[in-house]
């Protein structure tokens, strides 16, 4: 140990090579502050741009347009004489709706005039008059008057008037748009609150298309999702976390566990497809086989969420209990079971929020189709929600674009509830060791 | 029987099975002097007699619901004498037996059709009655056996245990069910498919375009499976997508981890943490209505010529949804770098970026890398943004305005519809589905395991 | 974030602090106040009135105290007395702890520390630490000593950087043993010399005052002893404030002994004195032993 002192370098030359690197190496780390910065504010705008833009495109859907009309229930051009259910079935209300319009505007005669007269309210609107009649039979005969729903193009072309003065025309001409102005200057067209956006199912016309079907559709297959991934993933949780020997086979489970975690979830709908439907033949586009495909899929989140949770449990609680005799399963479904409770839920809560977002495997079974009817049970034909928007933004339709923004506000409406509640459960019902 | 008349009737007699053994030792601890003579509580022999008496009935019943539409299509089908060739055409031919058995069939048939609907209702009833017949006798058997074996020194906790415990078991099982069966819905198709495609063409043909034709004559019918344009779409899409949330990500985990207060951290993780929240279909509504145009419009406003269905808007947009699935996984690891390193750097004068940058990050790469490569995985199995703002042409390109397809897009093009399950087209998408699996796997297995050697080094 | 107040008369003459507080811990309730010599001419830092606070909680009441050139000073006390918390405010890498406030007048060669002007980066050069657990970077031997200059931009050519890094693992002792292997990590060290190659590590960049925070209680008795040898040989170049729980360590070590409790600093005197012949009572208890 010589030299013990002797360094080429004096303490004053090394201070002052410091001092001349000082300047640049702050800029740097100004810099490299402001990148961090600039990611973070990358992150929040993009959550902001893409709020703002689904609510900017969807919140006209809650509206609809439309025209109120005095209509005569002509027996003669209904072509029946009482109301009965035969007779409503072949009641000729389109005739009806349209002798309403021709009075509402005589100056339209020729052929192509009238269909562009008739082309102002929608082609569901004969089905309001019918269910009008069959709810009042007293009004055959009679004139009432009733607000009709306007046909999207209608819809489309009243929406983007507030945008500009010259509004949306599309296939709408010219004098069509002049008796859409004169209905809206006398108060004959409103924008009235869309219910029937939530009351009925899919339908190839915007003004008639809703997402009740497909949100019912969303609820039985988490139901079945739910009544399948909860009890078998905190089955196996319990059985990993509190009985399984450490060996190979266990370490195989888990590895499975956190493969599956990360595998493609349009692989889950290729296996739901061979082995559900091919092989089990199992009934397509039914909840039923979306909610297994969507067990296996979430099952992996279930069970890694449930451990964490039993985990949490401490070992004393155990020994407590085992201290006073009780068998191992006693002491898990006593003790440790009521106490993981929570922390199981809301995993199960985040794995459903999960399940009802997803939207490529159910494409593989079938969900896709086109199904108007909304389904009563688990073996019908049905759509989901996420399935439902992504059919819709397929659609070429203008009037499409808000209603798929719209259900997309319904579905991130109800994601938001699940995971609030979620985080409620979690500080509310959760222990701390 | 109906199914679920038989179900509910089963589960009446379990009920039943529960409330004699139950009530068997109730009586046999009044005549014996108490519970304390009993070698477990009543409810454990309530439960044993009902999982003798349920439990196999059950089992039965699931697997005859399991197997029997199959035993019986291969007997209809054994019956008939000239069958078409083709398995389509088999289809075709079962479909037309069911619809007549079940009274759906409009206009003739000709008798061979007639002869096997007859014998198809027949086996069909045969089989429900006797699965109905089978399982109750097995259910009342079982049941009334273990009623009549009963005894007070029967350790009924134990065996009720053990089932359960089997049960668990089963439960835990499930993962590797899962792995297997998805293993073998894509493999047997898959080989199907590379008999009638040889498996060096599906991996290096550079031509995409699996439309058969209808006849045998038509151009193009023979249909192209080189699936190279897929790979490279799938690879170029996951670039720009982890372009973007790798730096975004790990540079926002930094931030969180490194830099912000309290304050700044509890408002901003959750947020981010939205994103992770969205489903991937608005994402793709978002990606194929706002960022494309947006994308083609100042493309043109350059002087440059973008499709409207472009790889660069499906790969942002895709780059946004990983972005919290990067920045929570590095946040995870950032913490996991013991403090005692940053108060080393620190202490000898590191300025925080050079902590970060020369000590933090070095000694956090394995976990960065893992993370990584878990979002490559999910980059490359990612499916409803694409399928919505990437296109179908498959094209071999490396301009990123240009629209591209993906292995998860044709998957979901090839599948989506009426389909016959054994042409080449359909199968294209199995043999797909298993290069997506098996990339991702082995993504995931390195990543997992990097990962986890990561973790322990540490703890 | 801290008010510096002037203190005119503890800069121009030693002079006895007005450190009065009071004690309201535990049974005993009197007026304390710093005894023995907490001054000295050469100072090479000067504390004054320093108060640090974690958030609401006063961790450090009141300690004026100096640390003169070429001197060993050590820092004893009771767990939880805030002799570590003060070691740390000397290089501000108090800082670094969220909600850390810390009062008073430090400064070193008559510099101040803290301030909005002061960069702590050249500071922290000038003053180093080693910490309590040896903290080796997971990089190679080489790399671990050659990380200071190198981010400081000391050395201008490679062969300056091989002879700073040489120099620095001989002065800590090391370099007959890692020789050879420069290159393999130094987590693979044992834990004795990881502690020795973090004082390297901290003297590669030439540091004025080396700061010590229990620098051998994760260490066994034979490689505390060379870490103790080590200190000893270092005083000839540095100031060294060493924070330990031993005070057998302290008397070996140390010319100067501080005595902390719950955040008061009871007693300063050379170490002999203190050892021998403490003046405060609760030194006294402590040194005897009655608690600790």
């Amino acid at each position: 140990m010589t030299d013990l002192s002797q360094t080429k370098l004096t303490q004053q030359q090394v201070r002052e090579r410091i001092e001349q690197r000082l300047a640049s190496r702050h800029r740097k780390e100004k810099i490299f502050r402001g990148l961090g910065i600039a990611s973070i504010a990358f992150g929040m705008l993009a959550v902001l741009v893409l709020f703002t833009d689904i609510i900017s495109k969807g919140s006209g859907a809650f509206v609809q347009s439309a025209i109120e009309l005095r209509v005569h229930y002509d027996e003669q051009v209904l072509g029946i004489d009482k109301v009965d259910d035969e007779s409503l079935a072949w009641a000729n209300f389109t005739g009806v709706i349209r002798e309403a319009l021709r009075e509402r505007f005589p100056e339209a005669s020729s052929r192509s005039e009238k269909r562009e007269l008739y082309s102002l309210v929608s082609t569901g609107a004969p089905f309001t008059l019918r269910d009008r009649l069959e709810a009042n039979p007293e009004l055959l005969g009679q004139t009432e008057t009733v607000w009709l729903t306007a046909d999207d193009d209608v819809d489309t072309f009243v929406k983007s008037l507030s945008d500009s003065a010259e509004g949306f025309r599309g296939r709408t001409s010219d004098q069509k748009a002049g008796w859409i102005e004169q209905l809206m200057a006398s108060g004959e067209l409103k924008k009235r609150f869309n219910t029937t956006f939530f009351t009925n199912g899919d339908s190839r016309e915007p003004e008639q298309a809703g997402i009740r079907a497909a949100l019912m559709g969303s609820l039985f297959t988490l139901l079945v999702t739910l009544a399948l991934s909860f009890p078998i993933g905190v089955a196996a949780a319990i059985y990993l976390e509190e009985y399984a020997p450490k060996n190979r086979w266990t370490d195989l489970i888990e590895v499975n566990i956190n493969n599956l975690a990360a595998v493609p979830s349009i692989v889950f709908g290729l296996l739901g497809l061979a082995i559900f439907i091919n092989f089990f033949e199992l009934p397509r586009s039914a909840p039923l086989v979306g909610g297994l495909v969507l067990t296996l899929m979430t099952l992996p989140t279930i069970i890694i969420s449930s451990r964490a949770a039993l985990k949490a449990v401490p070992p004393s609680i155990r020994e407590a209990a085992m201290g006073m005799g009780a068998s191992r399963m006693q002491v898990v479904f006593h003790h440790v079971l009521p106490l993981a409770m929570p922390g199981m839920l809301t995993g199960a809560i985040i794995g459903m929020a999960q399940a009802l977002g997803e939207t490529a495997p159910l494409l593989m079974i079938g969900m896709v189709a086109f199904i108007v009817d909304v389904p009563g049970g688990i073996t019908d034909p049905s759509t989901v929600l996420p399935v439902q928007i992504f059919l819709w933004a397929d659609s070429p339709e203008r009037a499409f674009v808000e209603r798929t923004s719209a259900a997309i506000m319904v579905l991130l409406s109800v994601l938001i509830l699940m995971n609030a509640s979620a985080v409620l459960l979690r500080k509310k019902l959760e222990r701390r060791w | 029987m109906q199914t679920p008349t038989l179900f509910a009737l089963l589960l009446l007699l379990i009920l039943v099975a529960y409330g004699t053994g139950f009530s068997r030792a109730v009586a046999a601890a009044r005549t014996s002097g108490g519970l304390r003579k009993l070698a477990s509580l009543p409810s454990y022999y309530g439960l044993h007699t009902a999982l003798w008496c349920g439990l196999p009935a059950l089992l039965l019943l699931g697997t005859w619901l399991a197997f029997d539409d199959a035993i019986i299509r291969a007997l209809v089908m054994n019956g008939i004498a000239d069958k078409p060739d083709t398995i389509a055409g088999q289809n075709l031919l079962y479909a037309q037996v069911q619809n007549l058995a079940a009274g759906h069939l409009f206009g003739e048939a000709s008798p061979q059709v007639q002869a096997a609907a007859a014998r198809f209702t027949e086996l069909r009833n045969g089989s429900r009655n006797l699965q109905a017949a089978l399982s109750l006798i097995l259910a009342i058997g079982l049941g009334a056996f273990t009623v009549l074996r009963f005894s007070p020194q029967l350790r009924a906790r134990e065996k009720v245990e053990k089932v359960l415990r089997g049960v668990l078991i089963a439960c835990a099982c499930a993962a590797i069910f899962t792995t297997v069966g998805i293993l073998l819905s894509v493999l047997f198709e898959s080989l199907r498919f590379f008999q009638a495609v040889p498996i060096t063409e599906f991996l290096f043909g550079l031509h995409w375009s699996p439309q058969m034709a209808l006849r045998a004559d038509q151009v193009g019918s023979s249909g192209a499976f080189g699936a190279v344009p897929l790979f490279t779409g799938t690879l170029m899409v996951s670039a720009i997508a982890m372009f973007v949330a790798v730096p975004v990500g790990l540079m926002s985990a930094i931030y969180l981890a490194e830099y912000a207060s309290k304050r700044v951290r509890t408002f901003a993780k959750p947020v981010i943490e939205i994103l992770a929240g969205v489903p991937t279909v608005v994402y793709g509504f978002f990606a194929a209505l706002t960022v494309a145009p947006f994308i083609r419009d100042l493309a043109t406003s350059m002087g440059l010529q973008a499709s409207s269905e472009s790889a660069l808007a499906a790969g942002l947009v895709m780059g946004i949804m990983i972005i919290p699935f990067v920045s929570s996984l590095s946040d995870d690891v950032i913490n996991a770098v013991p403090q005692s390193l940053r108060d080393g750097a620190l202490g000898l004068g590191s300025t925080k970026s050079e902590t970060v940058r020369k000590v933090v990050i070095p000694a956090a790469l394995p976990g960065i890398v893992g993370g990584v490569l878990l979002a490559v995985s999910r980059a490359i199995g990612e499916t409803m943004i694409v399928v919505m703002a990437a296109g179908l042409a498959a094209n071999l390109t490396t301009n990123p305005l240009e629209s591209v397809t993906t292995v998860t897009v044709q998957i979901v093009t090839l599948l989506v519809g009426d389909q016959e399950f054994d042409s080449p087209k359909t199968l294209a998408a199995f043999a797909l589905g298993l290069m997506l699996f098996l990339s991702t796997l082995v993504l995931n297995f390195i990543a997992l395991h990097v990962v986890k050697k990561y973790r322990e080094q540490y703890d | 974030m801290n008010t510096m107040t002037l203190d005119a008369a503890g800069q121009a003459e030693p002079v006895q602090p007005k450190a009065v507080e009071q004690d309201t811990v535990g049974t005993q309730t009197k007026v304390r106040e710093t005894v023995g010599k907490p001054f000295c001419d050469s100072a090479k830092l000067r504390m004054r009135n320093v108060n640090v606070f974690y958030g609401e909680a006063q961790a450090i009441h009141d300690v004026s105290l100096d640390i003169g050139r070429n001197e060993v000073v050590a820092m004893i006390g009771p767990s939880g007395c805030g002799k570590s918390t003060f070691l740390r405010c000397l290089n501000r890498m108090n800082d670094t702890i969220e909600g850390c406030r810390v009062e008073g007048e430090l400064s070193l060669d008559d510099e101040p520390i803290y301030g909005a002007k002061v960069d702590v980066v050249p500071l922290r050069a000038r003053v180093g630490m080693v910490f309590q657990k040896p903290n080796p970077f997971p990089k190679s031997i080489y790399d671990n000593v050659a990380y200071g200059p190198k981010i400081h931009g000391i050395a201008s050519r490679r062969a300056e950087l091989d002879e700073i890094v040489e120099n620095s693992l001989r002065r800590a002792g090391l370099w007959n043993e890692v020789k050879d292997r420069l290159d393999k990590p130094g987590t693979g060290l044992s834990g004795g010399q990881q502690q020795r190659l973090c004082i390297a590590r901290a003297i590669a960049v030439s540091p004025e005052v080396i700061l010590m925070d229990e620098p051998c209680s994760a260490l066994d008795p034979i490689a505390t002893a060379r870490i103790e040898e080590l200190i000893d040989e270092l005083r000839e170049n540095y100031t060294i404030a060493i924070v330990t729980h031993s005070m057998q360590q302290a008397a070996r070590v140390s010319q100067r002994t501080a005595y902390f409790h719950l955040g008061h600093l009871v007693e300063v005197n050379d170490t002999e004195t203190v050892f021998t012949n403490p003046q405060h009572e609760l030194t006294e208890a402590y040194i005897t032993g009655r608690f600790g």
